[in-house]
């Protein structure tokens, strides 16, 4: 991890963020990317869940949001945010809407309703 | 740090969204890629902060300041709902190009970008052209004129930034939303002729 020439990842409190995610690392590559949908489920929560899975649920029930959404509105990195969230769906709390799969991505179909959403919105 | 909820001032996407894409939008320092953020985006652009800690004194180049071996990446986004099932993400940030954690995740996934040149400060640019080239983004360019500054020509442009012949380069305002829309119109355009060109 430590490799001289290499950034590490930090979050903006030292200490806290490592409580949060329980002093495990940031996961490489998980389901969540900055795009990921997500919601609440209706899965009733637990009393003694962790504050801070809390008030993501919280801001989760009110609808659906973006993985970045969620972290601006925590004003949490993202990395710390995907780790929580990778635990609240892991436990059943979360609806989650996977970003547009790689082979996709250049999806004629997609860019079309992307330019025709351009221009309906924008003229 | 207080523990306000967030939920408070959250814009939350219609129910029936299921497909969410986005669009980089970068350039070098002061080009305009907040302003653009914030004159397209639907909600008020939101910015997240990842600190990032050098091991090594190297970084004091980077920030000019002697000594100092943490930095701030900072990264705007803003949102546009473009259908009742799809919406779109453009995403900011300065090519620096230390901040590898934050270009994967933003380029991951991403349909292409909007590189914003200011045409009197061309070699700022290069740096953030290499790096989405190197992340293998598609991209067009967007000249953003400041006050007074000189017109250039196209080819001057594609000659001063080695671009290639295909690349699109638009002028756009980023203050003004109509400017900024036709910029992006101009970028998913030129997706779909790479898309169509790669599918014969
Ligand atoms: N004339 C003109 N001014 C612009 C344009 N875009 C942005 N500006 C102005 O340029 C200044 C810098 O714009 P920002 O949007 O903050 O630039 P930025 O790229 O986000 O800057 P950093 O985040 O600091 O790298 C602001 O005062 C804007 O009002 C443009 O297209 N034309
Ligand atoms: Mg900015």
């Amino acid at each position: 991890m430590n490799e001289p020439d290499e950034p590490i990842v930090e979050s903006p409190e030292l200490v806290r963020p490592y409580v949060i995610t329980n002093g495990r690392g940031l996961p490489e590559d998980g389901q969540f990317n900055l795009i990921t949908l997500v919601t609440a489920s209706d899965q009733p929560r637990p009393a003694h869940l962790d504050p801070e899975k809390h008030r993501v649920l919280d801001l989760c029930a009110g609808g659906m949001l973006s993985v970045a959404e969620i972290a601006g509105h925590m004003k949490l990195p993202i990395g710390i945010v995907k780790v929580v969230l990778s635990d609240l769906s892991s436990e059943g709390y979360l609806v989650v809407r996977p970003p547009v799969p790689r082979a996709q991505l250049a999806d004629v179909s997609l860019l079309q309703e992307v330019l025709d959403g351009l221009h309906a919105r924008f003229g | 740090m207080g523990s306000t909820p967030g939920s408070a001032d959250a814009v939350y996407l219609d129910g029936g969204v299921k497909t969410a894409a986005k669009i980089l939008v970068v350039g070098h320092f002061a080009v305009g890629k907040t302003t653009f953020i914030g004159t397209m985006s639907e909600i008020p652009p939101l910015r997240t902060e990842e600190r990032m800690t050098q091991a090594g004194a190297q970084v004091d180049d980077l920030m000019g300041v002697r000594g100092k071996t943490t930095t701030t990446v900072a990264m705007d986004f803003g949102r546009i709902t473009l259908s009742e099932k799809l919406v779109l993400y453009l995403f900011g940030t300065p090519g620096q190009e230390r901040f590898v954690q934050v270009w994967e995740d933003m380029t991951k996934g991403a349909l292409g970008a909007l590189i914003l040149v200011d045409p009197e400060r061309l070699k700022e640019s290069f740096a953030v052209i290499d790096l989405v080239e190197q992340y293998g983004l598609p991209y067009a360019i967007s000249v953003n004129h400041f006050d007074d500054t000189a017109i250039r020509s196209d080819d001057e442009l594609r000659e001063a930034l080695d671009l290639l012949p295909e690349t699109p380069i638009v002028t756009c305002d980023a203050r003004d939303q109509k400017s900024s829309a036709d910029a992006l119109i101009a970028l998913v355009r030129y997706l779909q002729t790479r898309t169509a060109r790669s599918m014969t």
